[in-house]
């Protein structure tokens, strides 16, 4: 019954998404006529109700997997009696078509947010808004239910489930798709808007202000799930290492990349009403991002170490999806873009300049990691096989990565509209004076190489710079978005600072030792005790019992283990990891020699932790800023009542 | 100017849609070829695994007649599957040596016994240095010799009955 109820609610969120489109344009092509209110209020109701029919359907497919209902094939083949239940729950959208579920889910939901919420838009674009959110779910209902139906029956039904990847089996990574889908998809409300703005030919600061807390909410999902996902690779994957430029990462990254910069791009057009094809531009990229990186990932045509077979019906599916929405998006660009007016000028010294530079200086990243991400496509069309790795993206995007931070640095030290270079310079000083003494420092004393001294540099550097703005301000009266953008530029110089440190100070041991033996690593002894089996709920493991000692403290116990999962038969890498208040000690265990002796691999990442911390520090500036922003705008709006 | 620039991302988007739907329709080809392809055999001295049957020398392939060289192991479980086409492949007239990847006599005697035995040597390749140098990248491969000694062709995976009559044809033409 529960599946069938699902597939319905599916069917009716789609009948109710086909409602929205001619409401809205209804509503659009009459907005000032009478009648248009009532209009405008039934499309808001259906547009909540496609919401909540899209949330049954998730939460029904959620439900199937909680009971381990085994007619199901989804639940057949992701799924396991035996499993603890968090992971029945996760394995709801460990696969293919309940992830897409979940995608369609936020994309509804995020559509019945807007119409809850949205006060302030003018009647009509605010209606070609819903709409275009509405013309996009058709798509992935449709797509849903030919071509990925979570709710398919088996007959007859096994007696168990196949299991679920246990590489996903860990809790950091049951939440991690979700809170990535948020973002990704939370952007599609950034994208309806440009859609709506063009349509009615109303692009300007109110526009912008609408726009900016789904931006702001969506990237700080896209921080959240970024961040949250390198730690899950650095300890799940056993390499110690914490981003791997891999197709799926950078399916992830250039979202984040296009919303950086949408973000600093939209607060232009808010405050000076500058920017505005630019903008328009960005909110629909951003979002395509997100489209293409589900194509990449969901199509499986980049991934060939994963070697998942393409499915050319789904494939073709989602890219005849993409051409529609995104080719359709930037056709309406291209046709009234030449009608906007230009909107306010400024100078070249300026916030507006500074804030030009910076999402030109994100432009070139996000066109290295496309290129990058996409080369090997390129290449297929040309006959030759290729993979782009890890020092193609350094090289290329790293210098760029440079330039950015300095802009960062000095950005929120301009005044809007027009500055002078010797306030700039006057400002710059401390900063850039930090920033010398911490790279000499670095260089000379600590050891490291150039370029790691440098990046630490230009950290201290962008973290004196980014508390600037709070000197000589009232602290109480200052706004919270102020806070914000200093607490999440903070987090930049923090995480830049822990990929140098651990890029310059890193230190590895792989050495095979028996029992009683030890090996040393950075400032650690690591004394092999004893190598033993241990059980978890669905999974055995060879443990192997480690006594760490670091000079003038108390020794501890580390216990890194090779796990072996029966259902499917797997074996994962759980690296035990240490972390103390500088860096993190990482051990591995791995093969045995058959003669008592076994594969430790060590690592000592001085300050590792600060990249993960720096992160966290970003996505809640993001949240002080958005809390701001949603406060300042009701504020904004009692008052004008 | 600015004209062009506004249809500069449609353009782009549509170049992008273009390659992206030419990989969908042709999906590449994911295995990896040797690059030995249409070279002479190169320099290999195995040692023979069995005691009795000779071992692998690339002397031994210009003999004027084309031979299979059949890379397989007693623990891979697709040469067993293969095992009965090398056979019609030796009764139809082949030559087949075989080299033994990381493996030890005992277990290859066993998997002769099971599994019928269509080599006319083995060499013993127990680190996979002769496997690298042949470009070949797992079990069961297998390279067609031509009787200059070199490599006209490789099979990867196993051989299927309906391989058969291709594998006849390219030795013929090898001839």
């Amino acid at each position: 019954m529960i599946a069938e109820a699902g597939l319905a609610a599916l069917w009716l969120a789609t009948g109710f998404a086909l409602v929205q489109v001619l409401l809205a344009w209804g509503a659009a092509k009459g907005a000032d006529q009478a009648g248009g209110p009532m209009v405008m209020a039934a499309l808001r109701r259906v547009a909540i109700v496609q919401g909540l029919l899209a949330l049954a359907a998730f939460l029904l497919l959620v439900t199937l997997f909680v009971q381990s209902d085994m007619s199901v094939l989804l639940v057949v083949e992701n799924s396991h009696s035996m499993k603890p239940l968090i992971y029945k729950i996760a394995g709801a959208w460990g696969n293919h078509e309940g992830s897409m579920l979940l995608w369609v889910t936020v994309l509804a939901i995020s559509g019945a947010g807007v119409a809850l919420f949205e006060k302030r838009l003018p009647r009509g674009t605010l209606a070609a808004t819903l709409g275009a959110q509405a013309a996009i779910a058709i798509g992935f209902y449709a797509f849903l239910a030919f071509a990925s139906n979570p709710f398919v029956r088996v007959s007859p039904p096994p007696l168990d489930g196949q299991g679920l990847n246990p590489l996903l089996q860990d809790p950091g990574l049951a939440f991690h798709p979700p809170t990535l889908y948020l973002g990704y998809v939370g952007l599609s409300v950034a994208f309806s808007f440009a859609v709506g703005a063009l349509l009615m030919r109303d692009v300007g600061p109110a526009f912008a202000r609408a726009m900016r807390p789904w931006v702001l909410a969506a990237w700080i999902f896209l921080t959240i799930g970024i961040t949250a996902g390198s730690y899950w690779a650095y300890y799940e994957l056993g390499w110690g290492g914490w981003w791997f430029w891999d197709p799926v990462e950078n399916a992830s990254l250039m979202p984040w990349l296009a919303a950086t910069a949408l973000l600093h791009s939209v607060s232009v057009l808010a405050t000076r009403d500058g920017l505005r094809a630019w903008t328009v531009m960005l909110a629909v990229v951003a979002f395509s991002m997100s489209m293409i990186g589900t194509f990449l990932v969901r199509s499986g045509i980049l991934i060939s170490v994963h070697a998942f077979a393409v499915d050319p019906t789904r494939g073709g599916f989602i890219l005849a999806l993409l051409g529609l929405y995104i080719g359709g998006a930037l056709a309406l660009f291209g046709a009234r873009i030449g009608t906007v007016k230009q909107g306010a000028t400024f100078e070249l010294v300026s916030r507006e300049g500074a804030l030009v530079l910076n999402n030109l200086l994100l432009s070139v990243i996000l066109g290295v990691v496309f290129i990058g991400t996409l080369y090997p496509l390129v290449a297929q069309a040309a006959g030759v096989q290729l993979s782009i790795g890890a020092p193609f993206f350094e090289k290329a995007a790293v210098p760029v990565g440079l330039a950015l931070v300095a802009a960062t640095a000095a950005g929120p030290l301009l005044k809007w509209r027009r500055d002078q270079w010797n306030a700039l310079f006057g400002k710059l000083l401390v900063p850039v004076g930090v920033a010398g003494v911490a790279f000499a420092l670095v260089f000379a004393l600590g050891g490291a190489q150039w370029l790691p001294a440098l990046v630490l540099g230009l950290a201290a550097g962008l973290a004196v710079a980014s508390v600037i703005p709070l000197i000589r301000r009232n602290l109480r009266r200052t706004p919270l978005h102020l806070y914000g953008m200093v607490v999440a530029h903070l987090g930049i110089a923090v995480s830049i600072a822990g990929m140098a440190a651990d890029g310059a100070f890193k230190v590895e041991r792989l050495a095979a030792i028996a029992v009683g033996q030890n090996v040393s690593v950075g400032p650690y002894r690591v004394e092999l005790l004893e190598v033993r089996p241990a059980v978890g709920p669905n999974w055995s493991a060879l443990e192997a019992h480690l006594k760490v000692t670091r000079i003038g403290s108390a020794p501890f116990d580390l216990f890194p283990q090779q796990r072996f999962f029966a259902n499917p038969p797997t074996n994962t890498n759980e690296a035990a990891i240490a972390t103390e208040l500088d860096g993190q000690l990482y051990t591995v265990i791995g093969q045995g020699d058959g003669e008592g002796r076994w594969q430790i691999r060590a690592w000592w990442k001085p300050f590792v932790t600060l990249i993960w911390a720096g992160g966290a520090m970003i996505a809640l500036g993001g949240l002080l800023s958005l809390i701001g922003r949603v406060r300042r705008e009701r504020r904004d709006a009692e008052e004008a009542a | 100017m600015r004209r062009l620039l506004i249809w500069a991302p449609l353009a782009l988007f549509a170049l992008i849609f273009g390659l992206v739907a030419a990989g969908l329709i042709k999906p590449a080809d994911r295995t990896i070829r040797s690059g030995m392809i249409g070279k002479p055999l190169p320099e290999l001295a195995m040692k023979p695994l069995l005691p009795g049957r000779p071992g692998i020398a690339t002397a031994d392939f210009a003999t004027g007649k084309p031979r299979l060289l059949n890379v397989f192991a007693s623990w891979c479980i697709p040469c067993i599957a293969e095992a009965p086409q090398l056979l019609k492949l030796k009764q139809a007239g082949l030559e087949i040596d075989a080299i033994a990847i990381r493996d030890t006599p005992d277990a290859v005697r066993a998997f002769l016994a099971r599994n019928g035995d269509p080599y006319a040597r083995i060499g013993d390749d127990p680190t996979g240095k002769a496997q690298i140098a042949l470009g070949s990248s797992g079990v069961p491969e297998t390279f067609l010799i031509n009787g200059r000694g070199e490599i006209v062709d490789q099979h990867i995976g196993d051989i299927r009955a309906d391989d058969i009559p291709a594998i006849l044809r390219k030795l013929e033409a090898a001839k």
